[in-house]
């Protein structure tokens, strides 16, 4: 049976803004079929965003949204966590918005360890302001910024997530659609602080001054790059270099942080007493 | 027994011309036709989705 995402998104939106083959809407969907599987009340769910395509989402779904500003979607999510802890927070935003202007939102938010989940769109680039490097764009690739190549070399979300201490992290890609969603209800089911980065594409600032002649071609990137969790323990590191884990790459159980501060709010009040 | 065909719908209006779902359907069974993309060999399709799954753009629906 054809999937009914319209159940999910506000009437009349689309055609989405996103340019063709641009995989933030690929990531859409697998957050709707996540949210259908989960079959969570619209009430109940609150999807976050920052500034930028990826940070557009929000403004499709229709459950309870919030676009705020620029990199800040871990701030005013926690604020809708703390304030209605029983709400399922979901934010989601791109490369650029979650590990520059908002890394700091990010690092603390994994470190606090507060049940929500985080979707991050790495494209590796700033697509919405027209292709300048972000700190996960690949070293020698070309941004707009860096038209002889970027000497920086990128972040690995989720080596800075685990670091960081979320507690549930998980990588997929736009190529392989089917995953998403899995990955998406595994992590809204874990307790805690979850990353889900998706790898996608952007073709119109990114694929273009990049050499990617097509969409195509940026999508059988993801399709040869991507090794899943289990595949890759058989391999030596010499057939692993180029290649990015896919799957569930991190699980841990530990303190919450709504309810460590729940604790706190207890033990002040017997104070007071 | 004649086996049934899944059906396609294309929402040419959604349709941005991508060509994601032509070039990995596994038995080709689409093309782009114009603009936007169209059913060429219906017969040849095994509900595998993945046309549907991959669309950025909700426009392709495969009811089976
Ligand atoms: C405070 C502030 N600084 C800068 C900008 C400009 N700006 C808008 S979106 C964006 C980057 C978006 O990149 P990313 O988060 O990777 O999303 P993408 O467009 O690639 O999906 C920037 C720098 C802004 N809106 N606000
Ligand atoms: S500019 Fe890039 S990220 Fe933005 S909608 Fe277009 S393809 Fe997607
Ligand atoms: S369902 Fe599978 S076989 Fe049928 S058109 Fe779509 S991609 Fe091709
Ligand atoms: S994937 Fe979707 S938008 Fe792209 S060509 Fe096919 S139907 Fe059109
Ligand atoms: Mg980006």
């Amino acid at each position: 049976m054809a999937f009914e995402y319209e159940k999910w998104l506000r009437p009349g939106k689309l055609p989405h803004i996103w340019c063709p083959g641009c995989g933030h809407g690929i990531v859409m969907k697998g957050l709707i079929r996540a949210l259908d599987t989960l079959q969570l009340k619209k009430e109940e769910t609150a999807i976050v965003s920052g500034i930028g395509c990826a940070s557009r989402l929000p403004g499709y779904m229709d459950c309870c949204t919030l676009h705020t500003a620029h990199g800040r979607a871990a701030a005013f999510a926690t604020g809708v966590k703390m304030a209605r802890p029983e709400m399922n927070v979901i934010l989601c935003g791109g490369d650029g918005d979650g590990t520059a202007i908002g890394g700091n939102h990010f690092i603390h938010a994994c470190r606090r360890n507060i049940d929500m989940t985080y979707i991050i769109m790495n494209n590796m680039i700033y697509g919405m302001t027209g292709g300048q490097f972000s700190p996960c764009t690949p070293t020698g690739a070309k941004a707009s910024t860096t038209p002889y190549g970027n000497p920086d070399p990128g972040f690995d979300i989720a080596k800075l997530a685990i670091g960081a201490g979320a507690s549930f992290v998980a990588r997929g890609t736009a190529f392989h659609a089917n995953q998403i969603d899995k990955l998406i209800v595994e992590a809204i089911q874990h307790k805690g602080f979850s990353v889900v980065e998706i790898l996608d594409d952007c073709p119109t600032t990114y694929g273009r001054r990049n050499k990617y002649k097509s969409v195509i071609e940026m999508m059988n990137r993801l399709k040869d790059i991507a090794v899943p969790v289990k595949a890759a323990e058989k391999m030596d590191p010499e057939q692993l270099k180029g290649k990015v884990l896919t799957g569930v790459l991190y699980k841990e159980d530990k303190p919450e942080y709504c309810e460590q501060y729940k604790a706190v709010i207890e033990r002040a009040q017997g104070a007071a007493r | 027994m004649e086996k049934k065909l899944p059906t396609i719908e294309v929402i040419e209006k959604y349709c941005k011309g991508c060509h994601i779902c032509v070039e990995f359907c596994p038995t080709k069974v689409l093309e782009m036709q114009g603009f936007v993309v169209g059913v060429k060999n219906l017969e040849a399709c095994i509900k595998c989705m993945q046309c549907e799954l991959r669309c950025p753009d909700f426009a392709i629906k495969v009811t089976a």
